[in-house]
């Protein structure tokens, strides 16, 4: 081995407290950014994957009662290449030893012949006997989120009729990998697909020789948008809702909502986190180098090329990048494959695929690597431009001078040791500003990482106490009269009742559509609340509708402009309203009108079909006891379970997310922290021992070099959280285009103390560390050698 | 002292001359002031010479010594090796001329301090074109025992030996030794100024010492007086003395 090679690992070695903590910061930087590009794009592949082995439809629709024989004109729309038609019901479901009434999805399959679309992936038990009723396969969640057991009977009203069921199965289907009734929020516990006899099915609502569902799977590179529109003409007579494309499919959406949530959090606050690695790496290491100065010019001196010796030092760099990124690859592959584990089994994906792409790799290792050769180049150009003479000698000493303060006549409210600080830090503002912005960065990613606690816990407060503050929704299978507020309002336990009615419609403005809910409130509405994300209440304005901005945004509509809103139950009213103004809603797609004005646009009477109940707590079950009796409650939701569940899965995925890259965003703080102090004692070490030459104590010159560190980590600390608020504003607004939710930027005091304080700790960690250095500083050395 | 200069020589003046300069020139600006190092110098130094740089700090003589080395180049005037021109020559060149013909020896040794003796000397040898072995390097300057030593475990006239085994290593046409005693105690001192004699007289190596000390000036063969950035005297000792028969 060389011996310049020979320097190379014996110095790796001197420093290799240091080579850790820049290490590390590449092991977060390279394994955040591995562990989530590998987990977004195993999941887009898990998708698509599942997408094409079970035949995923690309366009779907419904119709109240369409004949077979439009099957052969659905077939001859160009670019349609096979159609699947169906019977598909909604009607309540009971279950034995479940209170509350849920709502059931019966979808009829022919159990002999598998459909050709949306195939059914069986998870446990097995298929329904072909052509035998009264068994039935249910989706995995709605069996999991009841905890229910194969074999458990079911009661399905058909028709009037209360049918048996017995689930023998569960199955996951691409169409269901969410199940909602429509709602933004997965409602697995009210919500269940049952897929059962076709004929049967047929038989008990009356649709023999029809359909009232039709899937269809175009040819490569057919329009949707066309097929949609030929669709919705072959089914208007027969009372077509509209034609769907896949990325207006319930399921579909929330699907990719999630996975696009996780690209945020996967992509960008990683890809930050690799940048602020690489800008630390950088500074590090241009320090470290400025360090060896010395060393270097003896290097020149005895005929070393500049390349050689550039070299030289790209490969100190190198090792540390390189031991960096075998950790961190392998850490990130390690989290990647968990997390796709996680959503697979959150997914419901029938099966795990992982993968890491090459480039992922490259990419990481390449902007590290980029990082450290940028730093340590930056450093060695300087001292190489020297000729070998000068840099042979040590620094000039640098110029100083009377500080500001101290120009401006204050000069004795300083000791000899602040000016000693102060002057530094002013001398070297480049260095000082670069260490300032590599602790500032630190505490900035603490934040991003951090705040969506708070967040997560404002949008749970806003939606759980502000918005909806009933207890238990009841759903009614048909509008009831209004006055059935007051029968509800003497059930048991009732503090206050409130009813209201949405209508499923789809509201049209140009070509463009949404298929939404139309609420419409009553004045007096207290249950039910339109909040904005500043907590700013509104009300349904007479004579129009009143859009969540995001819903005014799909439609590019603005208030005074007109749609249309295709009403999809009772009459089926076609009829135009006025925008009368938008609110910027957290959650949902809404679209508000006062209910007298809904029911006269319905031409229906005073009609409700949700209620509202404040109950006491205690006596829900009392409650929903005597709800089931109440025969037009189709279905009961309580919302705590409902805030369960949105605990269980969008908050969750996020915090888990977070939580993650809180602790690489805290090493990363400790890294810079650590290495800053270590590098400035290097940088000062003849000068401090020096002055325990002259008498000083260890504590005072312990002082001299801590103070500086101390002053750069109180400047970088507010600096530190006015760039973590505008960080984490960048990535709030880059995850506005979800649908569903949108997340405010609420970051509490707290959260900022607590990035505050881990930036602090790392400063007193690293502080101890490097006292204990100063302590053990050779003096006798000092007065031999100048360097 | 002219008279001295002009006593013929008894060594290497009929030689051609290694090195010659003229007009040598160095101004350094030290922020805002101009400092005159070298106010045109003219030398000419020949094969085999042992050459002792006098002077008082800031007269120039490191000044001189770094643009021979080619660690530094002149302002204006010309200086050249054998056939290299060093004051037109880039870095690069500078480079190559002292790995193939330069061995330096430094006040302050400026050892590398992560590598044993061995192997600060084999960071030459690993570079150079046909070098001594480093283990017979340090053989040479009386290490042979001391291989495997860090600098920190070295003494101060160890450390500075390493260096000369260090410079040495390559077989350089040059040995070019800025105040090489200067940070060593009498013995240890004249125990290095042997080892540079020996390898002046052994080798035929050219050498250039830069001392304060009047005393070394004995061992030489031309000794060179510097002041305020100019040659202000040249003598020739009648005898060349060991460095045992000198002492300060």
């Amino acid at each position: 081995m060389k011996a310049i090679d020979r320097k190379l690992l014996r110095d790796l070695w001197s420093l290799k407290t240091q080579v850790v903590s820049i290490a590390l910061v590449i092991v977060c930087g390279i394994g955040g950014f591995i562990a989530s590009f590998s987990t977004h794009d195993s999941l887009v592949w898990s998708r698509e994957h599942y997408y094409d082995t079970a035949r995923f439809p690309h366009i779907f629709a419904t119709a109240k009662r369409a004949p077979l024989a439009l099957v052969e004109k659905i077939r001859a729309i160009p670019g349609v290449s096979e159609v699947e038609t169906r019977v598909v019901r909604d009607a309540q479901l009971s279950l034995e030893g479940v209170v509350p009434p849920m709502i059931a999805r019966l979808i009829g399959v022919d159990f002999a012949r598998p459909p050709g679309m949306s195939r059914l992936t069986l998870k446990s038990g097995r298929w329904p006997v072909p052509g035998m009723a009264g068994e039935a396969v249910v989706n995995q969640r709605f069996l999991e989120a009841r905890r229910l057991k194969l074999g458990v009977r079911a009661q399905v009203l058909i028709n009037g009729k209360l049918e048996r069921l017995t689930i023998v199965g569960t199955a996951l289907s691409p169409e269901y990998i969410y199940a909602t009734r429509g709602g933004g929020m997965p409602d697995d516990e009210w919500f269940g697909v049952l897929w059962v006899d076709a004929k049967a099915l047929a038989a008990g609502f009356n649709m023999e020789g029809a359909f009232n569902s039709v899937l269809l799977r175009l040819a490569h590179g057919a329009s949707t948008g066309a097929a949609v529109d030929a669709l919705d003409r072959l089914l208007e007579p027969y009372g077509g809702f509209g034609a769907v494309g896949r990325e207006d499919q319930v399921s579909h959406k929330i699907v990719s909502q999630e996975i696009n949530q996780q690209r945020v959090f996967g992509l960008v606050l990683p890809s930050i986190f690799l940048l602020v690695a690489a800008f630390i790496l950088n500074v590090v290491l241009h320090r470290q180098v400025n360090a060896q100065r010395g060393e270097i010019a003896a290097l020149k001196a005895l005929g070393y090329e500049d390349r050689a010796i550039a070299w030289h030092y790209l490969k100190l760099a190198s090792v540390i990048v390189l031991i960096g990124a075998a950790i961190g690859i392998g850490l990130g592959w390690r989290l990647g494959r968990a997390m796709t584990g996680l959503y697979t089994d959150f997914f419901h994906f029938p099966q795990f695929y992982f993968r890491l792409l090459p480039w992922v790799v490259l990419a990481g290792c390449g902007a590290a690597l980029a990082a450290a050769f940028g730093g340590a180049l930056a450093a060695i150009r300087n001292i190489v431009r020297l000729r070998a003479a000068e840099a042979l000698r040590p620094p000039a000493p640098a110029e100083f001078r009377p500080l500001l303060v101290e120009r401006l006549g204050y000069a004795r409210i300083f000791t000899p040791g602040q000016r000693m600080i102060l002057r530094n830090l002013e001398r070297t503002p480049v260095r000082a500003a670069l260490t300032i912005a590599g602790i500032a960065g630190s505490v900035a990613i603490l934040l991003s990482g951090t705040f969506w606690v708070d967040a997560v816990e404002y949008f749970i407060d806003v939606q759980f106490n502000q918005v909806q503050r009933a207890n238990v929704f009841v759903g009614f299978a048909e509008p009831v009269a209004h006055t059935a507020r007051n029968d509800l309002a003497h059930l048991p336990g009732v503090a206050r009742a409130e009813t209201w009615r949405a209508i499923p419609v789809r509201l049209v403005a140009g070509h463009r559509h949404y298929r939404t809910a139309l609420t419409g409130l009553a004045d007096d509405a207290n249950l039910q609340r339109i909040i904005d994300r500043d907590l700013r209440g509104s009300k349904p304005v007479p004579g129009g509708v009143l859009l969540t901005t995001r819903l005014a945004n799909r439609l590019g509509v603005v208030p005074g402009d007109t749609l249309v809103a295709e009403m999809l139950e009772g009459k089926r009213i076609k009829a135009e309203v006025r925008v009368a103004g938008t609110v910027r809603e957290l959650a949902g797609m809404n679209a508000y009108m006062r209910l007298e004005d809904l029911n006269l646009l319905a031409r229906e009477g005073p009609v409700v079909s949700v209620a509202g109940l404040r109950v006491d707590r205690g006596e829900e079950p009392r409650l929903l006891e005597r709800l089931k009796e109440v025969p037009a409650a189709a279905v009961v939701i309580v919302t705590r379970t409902l805030l369960e569940t949105f605990r269980a899965t969008s908050a969750k995925n996020i915090l888990f997310f977070t939580a993650i890259l809180t602790g690489f965003a805290a090493t990363i703080a400790i890294g810079v922290v650590y290495n800053n102090a270590r590098i400035q004692l290097a940088e000062r070490a003849w000068e401090l021992a020096s002055l325990r030459v002259l008498g000083f104590t260890r504590g005072e010159v312990s002082v001299l070099l801590l103070g500086e560190l101390a002053l750069e980590i109180a400047a970088a600390i507010p600096l530190g959280c006015v760039a973590g608020y505008w960080l984490s504003w960048f990535i709030i607004s880059l995850m506005q285009h979800g649908e569903v939710m949108e997340f405010p930027l609420m970051i509490l005091p707290d959260t900022y103390l607590y990035a505050a304080a881990v930036v602090v700790a790392a400063g007193i960690v690293s502080a101890l560390i490097v006292r204990n250095r100063i302590d053990n500083l050779d003096l006798v050395a000092v007065l031999k050698t100048r360097e | 002292m002219a008279a001295m200069s002009e006593r013929p020589a008894p060594l290497p003046e009929h030689r051609a001359p290694v090195f010659l300069a003229r007009g040598l020139t160095k101004t350094y600006h030290m922020g805002t002031t101009e400092v005159h190092a070298l106010r045109g110098v003219d030398l000419g130094i020949h094969a085999g010479e042992f050459v002792v740089l006098l002077g008082p700090s800031g007269s120039g003589k490191s000044t001189l010594l770094n643009i021979l080395g080619g660690l530094d180049t002149p302002t204006a005037g010309e200086v050249r090796f054998l056939e290299h021109e060093l004051s037109k020559a880039d870095e690069a060149e500078l480079t190559r001329y002292r790995r193939e013909h330069v061995g330096f020896v430094f006040q302050f040794y400026n050892l590398i301090p992560s590598l044993t003796a061995r192997e600060n000397v084999a960071l030459v040898t690993d570079i150079a074109e046909r070098p001594m072995a480093p283990e017979e390097a340090l053989e040479w300057v009386g290490l042979g025992e001391r291989l495997d030593h860090f600098p920190s475990q070295l003494s101060g006239g160890e450390q500075q030996r390493v260096a000369i085994a260090r410079a040495v290593v390559k077989r350089p046409d040059v040995l070019l030794c800025d105040e090489p005693t200067g940070a060593l105690d009498y013995e240890t001192g004249k125990l290095v100024l042997e080892v540079i004699a020996r390898i002046n007289a052994d080798l035929g190596t050219t050498a250039m010492v830069i001392t304060h000390n009047a005393a070394i000036a004995g061992m030489a063969d031309r000794v060179l007086r510097l002041g305020n950035g100019r040659i202000v005297g040249e003598t020739r000792p009648e005898r060349k003395l060991t460095p045992a028969e000198i002492s300060w």
